[in-house]
């Protein structure tokens, strides 16, 4: 589990793991990691068999896994990079006007906390490492929006489908922050196997996953996570964010 | 005027007024305790918080951390929303910028601390004075906050440092409850120690009051003890109280010895007058009473002579037996009393009293024969009775009682009839008494020149409805026996 989803929902996450192992007849056992990177190195130490985890990571791990599942969201497997700024700041309209402020990134192998606000000055032909007066990375996106709604940061780069199930979660926290400009859609967070995970195994899981939006029990689940269902995906839906790797030369 | 009011309000006003002062002066003294005591805990655990935070934050600051470091520096607020507001912290990175603060809005990342306003610039001025490792204590009066800065340093490698900002207005918000709380328990102490103070007051003043107003009834003649058991205690009220029933005692018997010696000294000079008078009465008396006698006898006079002879001689007769009653004379000759003259007595008033309906009750212990003059004894014991028997008047009851007491004859009469008034007894003892209903009004004028002729007493008193006339004789009188 990686912040790509609330995964500090505690009680959500219990409730999960006790659906799956009833579906899986076998015991479930959820590893959490708050950066990227650390469940990236357990999946190359064949520490973990699936992860949930966001583009960047899996575009990164290449053949080290395969794509198991997509979450649908809104009707589609996609979502967006959200800027915000504290909502007191009503002035600023575009990532421009954040020029010599200080800027909150999410994780350094995040896709729209990191790789997307990157691309943007990139293509608006300026230095992200001069760009902003300071940057800091917070490990997460609900901790991202945080740190605007405190005010510590005076922009911050958020996945759009934790920022808006934040706003059900905890909608104080989410009215302190102003989204000023949404990205394109790219495909959303996958559902990863390491690559080792037999193909039984595979089947079994991805079956599970997308069988859960048909009984009561993970509807419930799906309704918690904000999601409409799992489904399956491909890697051409990442098409956009290898671009942007390419572009800012991180591939 | 202060001074002159009665003491029933000026000890309890005295009183009230050092509770008070105390009251005052205790809880001015424990709130600047109280003050202080808030004062040294804010700067203490300002100094704990900090040196625990300092630790966690010197990594963040090694890492370039900053969101490690907000976290860490909003631990402490997170929980509790009232302390969020009476502090901040902030870290200052290594150029004395602000790297993190609990309050971002506050204190902006980046932030110089000159810009934050002019205690923070006082306080960068004096962290830039300050040694390196001792933490820094910025606590003015003039300034609105308290800063305590500690080094965020390992190794004598410093990061950075910690600033616990605290905001005096909170403080003196806490403070000020405290000082409602106190304000209040103090009313509370004095609305109970005021009304006892006033009460206990009243008490202490209260038998003082009673004796000053009784002391200034004095002049008026009011002369009569205090009640006893009004105040039974020992102390100088109670010894006042002892003192002014002595002096009081004192002054009714000065008071009522004045009166006995006035009385008998006009009783004196009214017995001098009198037998002067009869004196020069009973000379010219004695000669005219012969003139007659010797007319009667030797003279022949006409039936309208002889008629008004015998008119003289009757009105003669009766001025001599008028004078010769106020003439007492206790020097007669007699023989001493005896059981026998009582006994005769006895038998004379019978009669008036069989008249009279009244009952006479003698209680007569009297040895057989006594040292007195029986014939006077005789005749006030007679002139008492028939007092007695006509005041009981009709089915009254009189008592006799006749003794020896303490080596002195004692008579005493008594009567339930009508009480004698203050008015007659006044001048019960005088000649020719205007109360007397019956006789001349000599009786008791007699009685006393007899007892007073032989050195005793004669006295009247009522009580319990009786009136009763006492005569005491003392008994080693001398009698001129016949």
């Amino acid at each position: 589990m990686t912040p790509a989803f609330l995964h500090d929902q505690h009680a959500m996450l219990a409730e999960w793991k006790i659906y799956l192992e009833s579906k899986l007849k076998r015991p479930v056992v959820f590893v959490q990691r708050d950066s990227y990177r650390e469940t990236m190195d357990l999946i190359q130490k064949d520490a973990l068999d699936f992860a949930w985890l966001c583009d960047y990571p899996y575009l990164v791990l290449g053949s080290e896994v395969r794509l198991l599942s997509v979450a649908s969201y809104k009707g589609k497997p996609a979502y967006q990079s959200y800027l915000i700024v504290p909502s007191s700041d009503t002035q600023s309209k575009s990532i421009a006007d954040l020029k010599g402020k200080v800027f909150a990134y999410a994780d350094p192998h995040s896709n729209t906390g990191y790789v997307v606000p990157r691309y943007l000055l990139k293509k608006a032909g300026k230095d992200a490492s001069t760009f902003f007066r300071r940057t800091f990375f917070t490990w997460s996106h609900h901790k991202a929006v945080q740190a605007v709604a405190s005010g510590l940061a005076q922009g911050a780069a958020v996945d759009s489908y934790v920022w808006e199930t934040l706003q059900r979660v905890n909608p104080a926290l989410v009215a302190k922050t102003r989204v000023i400009w949404k990205s394109p859609e790219y495909g959303f967070p996958p559902i990863v196997a390491q690559h080792k995970v037999g193909s039984k195994d595979f089947a079994e899981f991805q079956t599970v996953l997308f069988n859960m939006h048909r009984d009561p029990a993970g509807r419930a689940l799906l309704e918690k996570l904000n999601l409409d269902g799992f489904v399956g995906g491909s890697p051409r839906m990442y098409q956009e964010v290898v671009e942007m790797m390419r572009v800012l030369g991180d591939s | 005027m202060l001074f002159n009011l009665s003491l029933r309000y000026k000890l309890p006003i005295w009183g009230s007024l050092l509770i008070v002062v105390t009251a005052l002066v205790l809880t001015t003294s424990l709130m600047a305790q109280a003050w202080d005591n808030l004062r040294r805990d804010t700067l203490k655990s300002a100094e704990d918080l900090g040196r625990t935070m300092a630790r966690p934050l010197f990594t963040a600051l090694l890492h370039d951390d900053v969101w490690r470091a907000y976290e860490t520096v909003s631990l402490p607020l997170a929980a509790n929303k009232e302390s969020e507001l009476a502090k901040s912290l902030l870290v200052l990175d290594a150029d004395g910028n602000v790297y993190v603060s609990s309050d971002p809005e506050l204190h902006p990342v980046l932030t110089d601390l000159d810009v934050l306003g002019s205690d923070y610039k006082e306080l960068k001025q004096r962290l830039a004075d300050g040694s390196d490792s001792a933490p820094v204590i910025l606590d003015r009066s003039d300034i609105p906050h308290i800063f305590v800065a500690l080094p965020i340093a390992n190794d004598s490698i410093r990061l950075g440092t910690l600033i616990v900002a605290y905001d005096k207005e909170l403080l003196w918000q806490r403070f000020s409850l405290l000082i409602e709380r106190a304000v209040w328990i103090t009313l509370l102490v004095l609305a109970v120690l005021l009304p006892i103070n006033w009460y206990w007051g009243g008490r202490m003043v209260a038998p003082l009051r009673l004796v000053t107003r009784r002391l200034s009834r004095i002049g008026s003649g009011d002369l009569a003890n205090l009640e006893p058991g009004l105040y039974p205690y020992r102390d100088e009220i109670g010894q006042l109280y002892v003192a002014y029933d002595q002096m009081a005692g004192e002054l009714r018997e000065k008071v009522a010895l004045k009166q006995e010696v006035i009385k008998t000294e006009r009783m004196a000079a009214v017995g001098r007058l009198t037998a002067s008078i009869a004196h020069e009465i009973n000379n010219p008396l004695g000669g005219m009473l012969n003139a007659i006698s010797t007319l009667k006898r030797y003279g022949q006079p006409d039936p309208q002579t002889q008629k008004t002879i015998a008119l003289l001689e009757r009105g003669l007769s009766q001025i001599r037996e008028t004078v010769a009653a106020l003439l007492v004379e206790a020097k007669v000759k007699t023989r001493p009393l005896t059981r026998q003259d009582i006994e005769d007595v006895r038998v004379l008033v019978a009669p008036m009293a069989n008249k009279t309906k009244a009952m006479v009750d003698w209680q007569i212990d009297l040895p057989e024969s006594l040292a007195l003059p029986s014939t006077l004894i005789r005749q006030v014991l007679i002139n008492l009775a028939f007092n007695a028997i006509q005041a009981a008047g009709n089915g009254g009851k009189v008592n006799v009682k006749l003794g020896l007491e303490s080596g002195a004859f004692r008579l005493c009469i008594e009567n339930d009839g009508k009480l004698l008034s203050e008015e007659q007894r006044e001048s019960l003892f005088e000649p020719f008494s205007r109360f007397s209903e019956h006789g001349h009004g000599l009786g008791l004028w007699i009685c006393y020149q007899i007892v007073t002729q032989l050195d005793g007493e004669i006295g009247a008193e009522t009580f319990e409805g009786l009136t009763r006339f006492c005569v005491s004789l003392p008994l080693e009188h001398e009698i001129a026996t016949r």
